[in-house]
């Protein structure tokens, strides 16, 4: 076992204040790493498992089978039935959550101490022995169907859903993960159980553990828990390059307001100069109300409510979007403005003010991130998925404080492209058309 | 997004209380409330002031001055610039927001806990001098338009709960929108604004919670010199809102839409909220909403619907108890393929009527009872959590002792108390059937 203790430096203004947060690396008698952090005075444990792939695993034809199947693992485990399942887990008072998503799937438990045996056993069942029964997937396939209806009428989802197909096509990422209805209703048990064995399997999986815990029964608690699982999964897909060109692609939609989703190509998570993009993001777009897209779109206009920036990178793609919405007769001068600000940017970079005020901000605002046990099991699974190691926490800060002036200037140049800017705009607005 | 307000929702879904926390609380000469929750973990505050103050207080023709105000207090004041506020915080490695809801308006901010008196010294000094230009009344106007628009005038569902609403109070200002009606938010103007601060803004309409690794003396210490110094407001008018008079009918409204995706339906009654020393019926309520609707896999309605018959697809029974006057007990069913809106509110009419004539199963209770105990050990990890709760409870005209006495009251509850509310509350001239389509051949 690997101790590492880190002390969570916390400075702000020229004053530091020190928070400790102990993690230890653990590895099973059976091969599972972990990471875990003792926690012990609230009598609860947290517990966040990840597994890489998710619904990029799904086979072809079958989109839509792993986020089912991650619906029904609580609908009936062992030898009990959905009811069964809820009723004692609510017995327990533990909260279970199964989630699937693009690259990522997470299994989320909380689960008092004194009840932990029982707690675990019964996370346990889901995970290894799912049943699948045909009620429970009809019963979720309808639920599932109703949120593909309604993705159909959000402008939203359909502003994103059409900007994802335009920009990655047959690639997993360009088709929502929940399926669509002729794939879903195709779907049988055999799809499930599939999908069952593809998307847990431990060689793609993280684990971390913090709250009432020791990190010597963490092993044990692990091997009971995910010792079961198969060993491998499938090949996970190709990286996939960002296909769409930059233009404007308007959806017509009766609604007052218009919804745009923007974006283009991006930049890797560990590219060298990704703390750089990171800064630049937030100076653009990201920063809330210090934000120059807030500031010009919303403060000073009064052109929309929220406009905000991300950058995104995924494991086979990378990309920096973006939302807006004004109304119909607005949406057209909030794009205008926002194109104006992107190039603003690539081609002036940033004040050396800005850059400090934007450093202070992302330095101080990071130690406040680990405020509660969940928060920091997801933190550190988030960390374990993308091979970032335990002294990251402390790195991570100095790694905000080295980027240069000339570092900025010169990434904005590269990383921001207002040519290839795409606006898929959903609504009814005034004075836009689709490009070619 | 920032400078959210409070939807029914957000800030009152973690109603319980608890005592492990060290709280301590006191009062300031001028009349302000202080709160403080220590927890010690981490370097960090939660600063929240918390103005008793909401929609529902508005004058009439004025909807969404209160949140409307709440934008404004962002823009600046005798001191400090337009924005000056947000980016001192930011610049201090801290975040700030705010929050309208029908009974409070709050404003808060997350920061390392040695930054607690400049929290104190900015939030103190817009407390009393805000200073904005008819510019900024203008821009930000425009600015909430457009809140409206996504909020509400976008979302199918959003436009019709406001309908429901509308329908459910008859002369409360419940039943009008907290971010409000937009023929009325258009021409809100800076007079508006200003009556409604000068008024409403003051220490003896105010409470202050701060939470986090604090030393109550240190907080009193700071409080006394940033708040303790604001004269109290010697007009504010005892808060007295108009009430419900007896519903008489029961109202049904079809909203009709083409963005619905899905017809639903919902069913709302009036049921009574927390009251100061009064807490019972409303911890019972709690327990009638797990009991018919809380989750859809041991719930009545989610066995009978769900499970035992294919009728419907979603369920859920839902009780606010955090509220100054009179509340609402919610339903709601989204049929299944093949069944209509009839069949569903049939279907679900027949699962209450049921749960009056069975006996509830005492393993369904205890199970209730041992979440909800649990939920207290869950919120000890939620700082703003626990900050919240208090804000929101001393702004609904609860004590500390409420919120204090709240778990236990929870944990005493028995099937003839859920009986007897429910027997109370299941009156159909109190209540709300919404039907919700996109077009009329779903309406049936």
């Amino acid at each position: 076992m690997r101790r590492i203790l880190i002390a969570l430096c916390l400075m702000v203004g020229g004053t530091t204040a020190w928070a400790e947060i102990d993690i230890q690396e653990v590895t099973s008698a059976g091969g599972i790493n972990a990471w875990v952090v003792e926690e012990p005075s609230i009598p609860f444990i947290a517990l966040e498992i990840r597994f890489r792939g998710s619904a990029s695993l799904d086979l072809p034809g079958k989109r839509g089978a792993t986020n089912l199947m991650m619906g029904l693992l609580e609908e009936g485990a062992g030898d009990m039935t959905a009811q069964e399942f809820q009723t004692a887990r609510e017995a327990l008072a533990a909260s279970f959550g199964f989630r699937a998503f693009d690259d990522t799937l997470s299994i989320s438990a909380e689960f008092l101490t004194e009840n932990q045996d029982e707690a675990l056993a019964l996370l346990g069942q889901a995970l290894i022995a799912p049943t699948f029964t045909q009620d429970a997937l009809d019963r979720v396939r309808a639920q599932v169907l109703v949120g593909i209806a309604g993705d159909e009428k959000d402008p939203d989802t359909i502003a994103s859903a059409t900007f994802d197909a335009a920009a990655f096509g047959d690639h997993p990422y360009g088709s929502a993960i929940d399926g669509t209805v002729e794939s879903l209703n195709a779907l049988t048990r055999e799809d499930l159980v599939t999908a069952h064995q593809n998307a847990l399997t431990r060689d793609r999986l993280v684990v971390s553990v913090v709250g009432d815990v020791t990190a010597d029964q963490v092993g044990p608690m692990l091997d009971t828990l995910l010792g079961a699982l198969p060993a491998e999964g499938p090949a996970l897909p190709d990286d996939v390059a960002f296909g769409l060109e930059g233009g404007i692609t308007v959806v017509d939609y009766d609604t007052p307001q218009s919804v745009a989703y923007f974006g283009h190509a991006g930049i890797k998570r560990d590219d060298a100069d990704f703390f750089a993009a990171y800064i630049i993001n937030h100076v653009l777009g990201a920063g809330g109300f210090e934000s120059r897209l807030m500031n010009e779109v919303r403060e000073k206009r009064g052109l929309t409510y929220g406009i905000g920036t991300y950058l995104v990178p995924k494991f086979h793609a990378e990309m920096i979007l973006g939302t807006v919405a004004s109304s119909n007769a607005t949406i057209g001068e909030a794009i205008a403005v926002t194109r104006d600000e992107w190039r603003r940017m690539a081609e002036e970079g940033m004040t050396a003010q800005e850059l400090e005020v934007a450093k202070t901000y992302l330095t101080g605002e990071y130690p406040l991130r680990f405020d509660g046990n969940s928060e920091i099991a997801k933190i550190m699974a988030g960390m374990q998925m993308i091979d970032l190691p335990p002294s990251y926490v402390v790195n991570r800060n100095d790694f905000i404080n080295a980027v240069t002036l000339d570092d900025i200037n010169r990434v904005a140049a590269e990383l921001l492209r207002p040519d290839d800017l795409h606006f898929v705009v959903v609504g009814k607005p005034e004075g836009l058309e689709s490009t070619q | 997004m920032t400078r959210l307000f409070a939807a029914l929702a957000l800030l009152m879904t973690t109603t319980v209380a608890t005592q492990a926390a060290e709280v301590t609380t006191f009062t300031l000469d001028n009349g302000m409330e202080v709160v403080v929750i220590e927890d010690h973990r981490a370097p960090v505050v939660v600063h929240m002031v918390w103005y008793k103050v909401g929609s529902a207080d508005e004058p009439e023709g004025t909807s969404g001055i209160a949140h409307f105000l709440e934008h404004l207090l962002f823009k600046g004041t005798d001191v400090l610039a337009p924005g000056e506020f947000s980016a001192t915080v930011a610049a201090n490695g801290g975040s700030d927001n705010a929050f309208t809801s029908y009974d409070y308006t709050a404003y808060f901010q997350r920061i390392a806990a040695d930054r607690l008196e400049l929290m104190m010294q900015m939030e103190s000094n817009r407390m009393n001098n805000l200073a904005i230009t008819a510019e900024d009344v203008a821009t930000e106007r425009d600015v909430i338009l457009e809140e409206r628009n996504q909020r509400t005038e976008n979302s199918a569902g959003a436009l019709a709960n406001e309908q429901f609403r509308a329908a459910q109070f008859q002369n409360h200002r419940y039943g009008v929108p907290i971010i409000g009606w937009k023929h009325e938010m258009e021409q809100l103007d800076m007079a508006d604004a200003l009556d409604f601060y000068d008024l409403y803004y003051s220490p003896n309409n105010a409470v202050l919670v701060v939470a986090g690794d604090v030393n109550p003396d240190e907080v009193r210490d700071l409080a006394e010199a940033y708040y303790g110094v604001i004269p109290a407001e010697d007009q504010l008018p005892e808060r007295i809102r108009p009430e419900e008079p007896p519903h008489r009918a029961e109202r049904r409204i079809t909203y009709t839409d083409p963005r619905v995706s899905q017809p639903y339906l919902i069913r709302s009654y009036l049921a009574p909220e927390r009251d100061p020393g009064a807490q019972q019926e409303a911890a019972a309520l709690v327990y009638l909403a797990e009991l018919l609707g809380g989750s859809s896999f041991t719930s009545d309605l989610g066995q009978a619907l769900q499970f035992d018959t294919q009728t419907a697809v979603y369920t859920n029974a839902s009780y606010q108890a955090s509220s100054l006057d009179d509340t609402t007990f919610n339903l709601a069913i989204v049929p299944a393929e093949g069944i209509t809106l009839s069949q569903a509110e049939a279907a679900m009419d027949a699962v209450i009527a049921e749960f009056m004539t069975a006996e509830i199963d005492p393993a369904r209770i205890d199970s209730i009872r041992t979440q909800l105990r649990a939920s207290e050990v869950y919120a000890l990890d939620d700082v703003s959590g626990l900050a919240r709760r208090y804000g929101a409870a001393l702004t609904q005209s609860l004590t500390i002792a409420d919120v204090q006495a709240w778990p236990d009251i929870l944990q005493s509850v028995t099937e003839d108390d859920i009986k007897s509310v429910a027997e109370k509350i299941f009156n159909r001239d109190s209540a709300v059937t919404g039907w919700v389509v996109s077009n009329q051949e779903e309406a049936r």
